[in-house]
C-alpha cells in the first residue's frame, strides 16, 4: 500500500506535477500494481545474487581519440530558448 | 497481385531483375501510406524516400536491400525527421542524428519512408498510450494491433510497408507481431546497438524486424547486428545470419512452458499453438514438457525493473534542450509542469513507479529482490536449454483485443506481456510467427532459444512457416 | 568542560586532463564559445548511450596506486539521480558501492619533518556537470541562468579520505601535497583557480580523547588552499563556539566568504537527497587486467614525497629547499640535471632564490628559460672556484638570462671575474684614507659602519669583490688585524 504523502515525495522526486484528483487516481492505481509485485517480497531468495546484465561483457573501453561533435547551431536548434550560444532556464528557488 | 503483396525478398528480386525500379515500389507504398488505413505512420518522409530511391535506382549496381521500403518505429532516432517516440514530450522534434541500426540498414539499401505509432515511449501493449493517435488492427479495425510497436506492425500487415523495425523491452515486437498475424523477433540482448533507440529499460531494450516471412526478417536482421562503438553493450556477433532454407525438424527438441499453456490462456490461443506443435512433431520435431517455475514472476520482476530504470531515462525530459516546454518562470515549475502536462498517464505511472522502487527505503524490497528474481529466471533457462533446443509458448495469452477494452485497468492491459517477458529479462532471442487463427484473429507461436542461438531460431520458424502456410493477409484489405 | 578537537575529512574532485570527455569523443573545453564542444551523448539528446574513456580509466588506476589503493578486480559504474540543468541527463554517471579504487594511504610531510599520515576511503570515475551562470538569461529576466555543455562530461576522479585531519593546517599540507602528488602523475592540471582541482572539508568537533564522531558540516568549494585553511579554520571556531555556548552544530552545507571571513549556512534544500543510486545498465564492469596495472605501478614515476626525503636524506637540502624543488615535475628535472653536475646544496640555493626571482620579472620558469640545468651547474662551480664573487655571480646569471651564453662566456665578456687580492688592497686603502671619520668610527668598535665600506668597495669594483673578502681586508688596514 502506498499512501498518500508518498505519493507526492515520489512525485517530488520525479519532477511530476500531479493535480489533486491525479495524486489519487495515482495512489489507487499503484497500490493495485503494487499488490501484484509484491509477490517477489515472498519468494525465498537467500544466497542469490542480483542480475544487472545479462551479457558477460567487460572492459568496453573508448581510445582516448576526439571525434567530431555539434556545430552550435545544431547543438542548439532544439531549444526552448537560446541567450548568446547558451541554453536558457529559468531562475531558480 | 500488386507490389505491395510482394514479400520483401519477392521485391528484391522483382529490383535485381530490372522488372521494376525502386522510385516505382516507393511511390506504390507510399500511396498506401497516404490512405493509412490503420493509422499506422506519426510521420512521412515521402520527399526524402523518393530522393533516395532514386539516387539507388541511378546506382551502378544495386545495394544489397535493392532500394525497397522500410518503416521505422518512432523510438528510433532518425536525423531531420521528427521523432516523437509517440510522445507530447517530443512534439515537432528533430533529432540531430540517426540510430545506429537505421544507419546501417541505410547502408544496405533500405529506403526509410516514415515513423510508425507507438505506445508513448513504448510503455504498452496496444498503442493506445501513445499520444496522437489509436493504430488500428488490420484484420479488424475495431481492436487494437498490439503494442508498443503497434504502428509497425500494422503497416507490414496491411502492406503499406515490406518491413519494419520495431523495439521490444517486454514483448513489444513479438505480441504485436502476434496480433497482427505477422513474424516479429526480439534478437539476443546486444545484437542490434541501441544506439539510436529512445531507451525506455536500458537493460532490456532490443531492436528487432517485422516481416510477413521469417525469410524476410532474417535478411533485415542480418544487415543490422554486430558491435557498435557507440553502445557498450553491443556484441561482436559470432556468426553471419544465415536466410533460413530448412524444411525439416530432424532432431530439434522443443519445449513446450506448461507454465505458459495453462491458466490465463485463451482455449483458442491454445488450440492453434497445440495444432502447430503437432506439425513440428510431423517435420521430426520431439516435443516435451518443460517447466520455468519463476517465469509467472517474471511480470512483476519486470514492472519492478523496467519502471525503474525508465524512471532514470526519462529525466532528460525537462523541455530546456529540446522538446516543448512549459511557459515557465522558475525552475521547478519548468521541470515539474513540463512533465506533468507532456508525459501521458501511464508513462507517469511508471515514472512514479520505478522512483519508488529506487527510493531510499524501499530499494531493497524491490529493485534489490527483482534483479535477484531475474538472476533466477536466467538459471531456469539455462537450465531448460540443457534438455531442449528452443522453448514454445503462445506469444500472447489472447488474441487482439477491442480497442479501450483495458485502458482502465493498467494490470490487465500488463498481462499481455506474460509470455514474452521471461524471455526478455534472460536477454534471449525470441521469435514470434502466425500459426492459425482464433475467432478469425491471429494467432502468434512463440520460439525462444539459448543467446545467439538466432539461426537456429530462424530455421525452426521457417521450417514450421511453410507447414502452418498462414496467410498473412488479412481479410478485407483493400488493394 | 573537556578540550574539543577538530576532526576533518576532505573529498577532492580531479579533472583528468584527457583529450576526450569521459563517456563521448568530444574534447572538453575552457574558454570557447559556448556549445561548440558537444554531441548528441554529452547533450543527452534521446537514444544516446554513453561509452567509457579508457585513459580515463587509466588515470584512475595511476592516481590510485600513487595513493596506496586496493584496485578494484571489477567495478561497476551507477547511476546518481538529481534534476539540475548542469546535469543533461538528470543523472550523473558515477560509482557506488564497488569504486575502481579501494582504501589507501598517503603520507604527507609537514614542514617540521614529521609525518602526517591520511587514510583515503577511495577514488571513484564520474563525469562533470556543465557550466551553469546564474543570471546570464534573457528571456526570464535578469534572475535566469544560461548553460554550456562545453566543459559538461570531463572526466573527473573523486577522492574521499578518511576523517584523519585534526587541523586547518594539516589540511592543507594535505592538500597541497596531494596536489603536487597528481600534477607529477601528470592526470591533470590540478588548478584550484581554474576549478581542475575542487575541494570540500567535512568538519566536526569532538572532546579530546572521544572515539566517537561529532555532527559535521560541509564546507563547500574552495577555490584556492589559502581560502581553505582559513575556511576550515573559521569553521572550527564557530563549532567551538556553539558547543561552548551549550548548543548544537547542525548538519548543514556552508560556505565560507573570503571578504568578511563569515561562514554562511547554504540554504538547505526542502526535500533530502534520494539520489536513488542504480547500476549503469549502459555500461559494463571495469575489470582491469592484473598485469596492466602492475604495469602501472612499474612506471609509476619518482613522486614528491619521496622525492623530498631523499632531497633532505641524501642530498643535503633542507625541508623548505625539498618543498619548493619539489614543487612541480620540471622543476624537479630542472634540478636533477643542475645537482648531477655540481654540489647540489648550492645548485638548490640558485635555483630556487636568484634564478627564480630574475625570471619571475620576465614571467619565465627556470626550464623555458635560457638557463640550463648546465649554466646553473657551472655558475655554481664559478663560485666555488672563487672565480666570482656572489654579488657578481648573480651580474653573471643575469648575463646568461640575457644571452643564454656560458656563465664563463659572460664573465670573461662582461669582465666580471674577482679582483686581484692585491689590488683590491690597494682600493680599500684609498677608501680608508680618503674616509677617516669612518676608520675612526671603526676603530671606536662601531661595527656598523663596515656596511659603508663594502658599499664603496663594491661601488669602485663593480660588485667584483667578495664581501667577506672586503670586510677582511678593511680590517686589516684600519685595525691592523
Ligand atoms: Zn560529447
Amino acid at each position: 500500500m502506498i499512501d498518500d504523502t508518498t505519493v507526492r515525495h515520489v512525485a517530488r522526486l520525479a519532477r511530476l506535477r500531479l493535480d489533486d484528483a491525479e495524486e489519487q487516481v495515482m495512489r489507487e492505481e499503484l497500490s493495485g500494481i503494487l499488490e501484484h509485485i509484491d509477490a517477489i517480497r515472498a519468494m525465498d531468495l537467500d544466497g542469490v545474487p542480483p542480475t544487472t546484465h545479462v551479457i558477460e561483457l567487460e572492459n568496453v573501453l573508448r581510445a582516448d581519440e576526439p571525434r567530431p561533435g555539434l556545430s552550435q547551431e545544431d547543438a542548439l536548434r532544439e531549444a526552448r530558448a537560446v541567450v548568446d550560444g547558451s541554453f536558457e532556464v529559468p531562475r531558480m528557488d | 497481385m500488386g507490389l505491395r503483396d510482394l514479400t520483401a525478398t519477392e521485391q528484391i528480386a522483382e529490383l535485381a531483375a530490372g522488372r521494376v525500379s525502386s522510385l516505382e515500389l516507393v511511390d506504390a507504398h507510399l500511396d498506401a501510406i497516404a490512405r493509412d488505413d490503420v493509422e499506422a505512420f506519426l510521420a512521412v518522409d515521402a520527399e526524402g524516400a523518393r530522393a533516395r530511391a532514386r539516387e539507388i535506382d541511378a546506382l551502378p549496381e544495386r545495394p544489397p536491400l535493392g532500394g525497397i521500403p522500410l518503416g521505422v518505429k518512432d523510438a528510433l532516432s532518425t536525423r531531420d525527421i521528427v521523432t516523437t517516440s509517440g510522445s507530447k514530450m517530443l512534439e515537432g522534434f528533430r533529432p540531430v542524428y540517426t540510430a545506429t541500426c537505421v544507419a546501417r540498414l541505410e547502408q544496405a539499401g533500405a529506403v526509410v519512408v516514415g515513423k510508425t505509432n507507438m505506445d508513448e515511449f513504448a510503455m504498452g501493449s496496444s498503442t493506445e498510450n501513445s499520444a496522437y493517435k489509436n493504430t488500428l488492427n488490420p484484420w479488424d479495425h475495431d481492436r487494437v494491433p498490439g503494442g508498443s510497436s503497434g504502428g509497425s506492425a500494422a503497416a507490414v500487415s496491411a502492406r503499406e510497408v515490406p518491413w519494419s523495425l520495431g523495439s521490444d523491452t517486454g514483448g513489444s515486437i513479438r505480441q504485436p507481431a502476434a496480433l497482427c498475424g505477422i513474424v516479429g523477433m526480439k534478437p539476443t540482448y546486444g545484437a542490434i546497438s541501441r544506439y539510436g533507440l529512445i531507451a525506455f529499460a536500458s537493460s532490456l531494450d532490443q531492436v528487432g524486424p517485422f516481416a510477413r516471412t521469417v525469410a524476410d526478417a532474417a535478411l533485415l536482421l542480418k544487415h543490422m547486428v554486430g558491435r557498435d562503438p557507440m553502445d557498450s553493450t553491443s556484441l561482436e556477433w559470432p556468426a553471419p545470419i544465415d536466410v533460413p532454407m530448412a524444411t525439416d525438424l530432424a532432431g530439434l527438441r522443443i519445449g513446450v512452458v506448461e507454465e505458459l499453456m495453462g491458466e490465463g490462456i485463451d482455449p483458442g490461443v491454445k488450440a492453434a499453438v497445440e495444432v502447430a506443435l503437432v506439425k513440428a512433431e510431423a517435420l521430426g520435431a520431439t516435443i516435451v514438457p518443460v517447466n520455468l517455475p519463476t517465469a509467472l514472476s517474471g511480470l512483476a520482476t519486470y514492472y519492478v525493473l523496467a519502471p525503474a530504470e525508465c524512471s532514470a531515462n526519462l529525466s532528460r525530459f525537462d523541455g530546456i534542450r529540446y522538446g516543448p516546454s512549459a511557459e515557465a518562470d522558475n525552475l521547478l515549475d519548468q521541470y515539474e509542469v513540463t512533465r506533468g502536462r507532456l508525459f501521458g498517464p501511464e508513462v507517469k505511472r511508471r515514472i512514479m513507479l520505478g522512483t519508488f522502487a529506487l527510493a531510499s527505503g524501499y530499494y531493497d524490497q524491490y529493485y534489490g529482490r527483482a534483479q535477484r528474481v531475474r538472476t533466477l529466471i536466467v538459471r531456469e533457462f539455462a537450465q531448460a536449454f540443457e534438455g531442449v533446443d528452443v522453448l514454445a509458448s503462445p506469444t500472447s495469452p489472447t488474441v487482439a483485443f477491442p480497442i479501450g477494452d483495458r485502458t482502465a485497468d493498467p494490470y490487465a492491459m500488463y498481462l499481455a506481456d506474460v509470455c514474452t517477458i521471461p524471455a526478455s529479462l534472460a536477454g534471449l532471442p525470441a521469435i514470434s510467427i502466425p500459426c492459425g487463427l482464433s475467432d478469425g484473429l491471429p494467432v502468434g507461436l512463440q520460439l525462444a532459444g539459448p543467446a545467439f542461438s538466432e539461426n537456429r531460431l530462424l530455421d525452426t520458424a521457417h521450417a514450421l512457416e511453410q507447414v502452418i502456410a498462414f496467410d498473412t493477409r488479412p481479410p478485407g484489405l483493400a488493394t | 568542560m573537556s578540550d574539543l578537537e577538530p576532526v576533518i575529512g576532505v573529498e577532492i574532485h580531479v579533472q583528468l586532463s584527457t583529450r576526450t570527455k569521459m563517456f563521448c569523443g568530444c574534447a572538453p573545453s575552457f574558454g570557447d564559445a559556448p556549445n561548440t564542444h558537444t554531441c548528441p551523448v554529452c547533450l543527452a539528446h534521446p537514444g544516446v548511450l554513453p561509452v567509457v574513456n579508457g585513459e580515463a580509466v587509466r588515470r584512475a588506476l595511476i592516481i590510485g596506486l600513487a595513493l596506496g589503493c586496493e584496485i578494484a578486480p571489477r567495478s561497476i559504474f551507477h547511476r546518481k539521480n538529481y534534476f539540475y540543468p548542469d546535469l543533461p541527463k538528470a543523472y550523473q554517471i558515477s560509482q557506488f558501492d564497488i569504486p575502481i579504487c579501494g582504501r589507501g594511504e598517503f603520507t604527507a610531510i609537514r614542514e617540521d619533518g614529521s609525518e602526517l599520515k591520511v587514510g583515503i576511503t577511495r577514488a571513484h570515475l564520474e563525469e562533470d556537470a556543465a557550466k551553469l551562470t546564474h543570471g546570464g538569461g534573457r528571456r526570464a529576466g535578469a534572475d535566469g541562468s544560461v548553460v554550456d555543455f562545453n566543459r559538461g562530461g570531463t572526466p573527473l576522479v573523486e577522492i574521499v579520505t578518511e576523517p584523519d585531519l585534526r587541523s586547518a593546517a594539516d589540511t592543507a599540507i594535505f592538500l597541497r601535497q596531494l596536489r603536487q602528488t597528481l600534477l607529477f602523475l601528470g592526470v591533470s592540471d590540478c588548478s584550484m583557480e581554474e576549478g581542475s582541482m575542487r575541494a570540500d572539508a567535512n568538519v566536526s568537533v569532538r572532546p579530546v580523547g572521544s572515539q566517537t564522531l561529532g555532527v559535521k558540516t560541509e564546507l563547500k568549494n574552495m577555490n584556492s588552499f589559502r581560502f581553505l585553511e582559513r575556511g576550515v579554520e573559521a569553521e572550527i571556531a564557530r563549532q567551538r563556539e556553539i558547543i561552548a555556548s551549550g548548543g548544537h552544530v547542525q548538519q548543514e552545507t556552508v560556505h565560507y566568504e573570503p571578504d568578511t571571513g563569515h561562514i554562511t549556512s547554504l540554504r538547505s534544500k526542502e526535500e533530502s537527497h534520494d539520489y536513488r543510486y542504480f547500476p549503469e545498465p549502459d555500461l559494463v564492469p571495469v575489470a582491469p587486467d592484473p598485469a596492466w596495472v602492475e604495469q602501472l605501478r612499474t612506471e609509476q614515476p619518482e613522486l614528491p614525497i619521496p622525492l623530498r626525503r631523499r632531497l633532505v636524506d641524501e642530498m643535503g637540502l633542507t625541508q623548505e629547499d625539498a618543498e619548493v624543488i619539489t614543487g612541480s615535475p620540471e622543476l624537479v628535472a630542472y634540478f636533477m640535471e643542475a645537482a648531477g653536475l655540481a654540489d647540489p646544496k648550492s645548485c638548490a640555493n640558485w635555483i630556487r632564490g636568484e634564478l627564480r626571482a630574475q625570471l619571475r620579472e620576465l614571467g619565465q620558469e627556470p626550464w623555458e628559460s635560457n638557463v640550463t640545468p648546465a649554466h646553473v651547474a657551472a655558475l655554481v662551480g664559478l663560485l666555488a672556484e672563487g672565480t666570482v664573487s656572489v654579488p657578481a655571480a648573480k651580474e653573471v646569471l643575469a648575463g646568461v638570462i640575457e644571452t643564454g651564453d656560458d656563465p664563463a662566456t659572460v664573465v670573461e665578456a662582461r669582465g666580471l671575474g674577482q679582483m686581484d687580492a692585491g689590488d683590491l688592497s690597494a682600493i680599500i686603502a684609498e677608501i680608508v684614507n680618503a674616509n677617516p671619520d669612518q676608520a675612526q668610527q671603526l676603530r671606536d668598535g662601531k661595527d656598523k659602519v663596515m656596511g659603508f665600506f663594502v658599499g664603496q668597495t663594491m661601488k669602485r669594483t663593480g660588485g667584483r669583490a667578495e664581501p667577506q673578502a672586503v670586510q677582511a681586508l678593511v680590517r686589516a688596514a684600519v685595525l691592523g688585524e
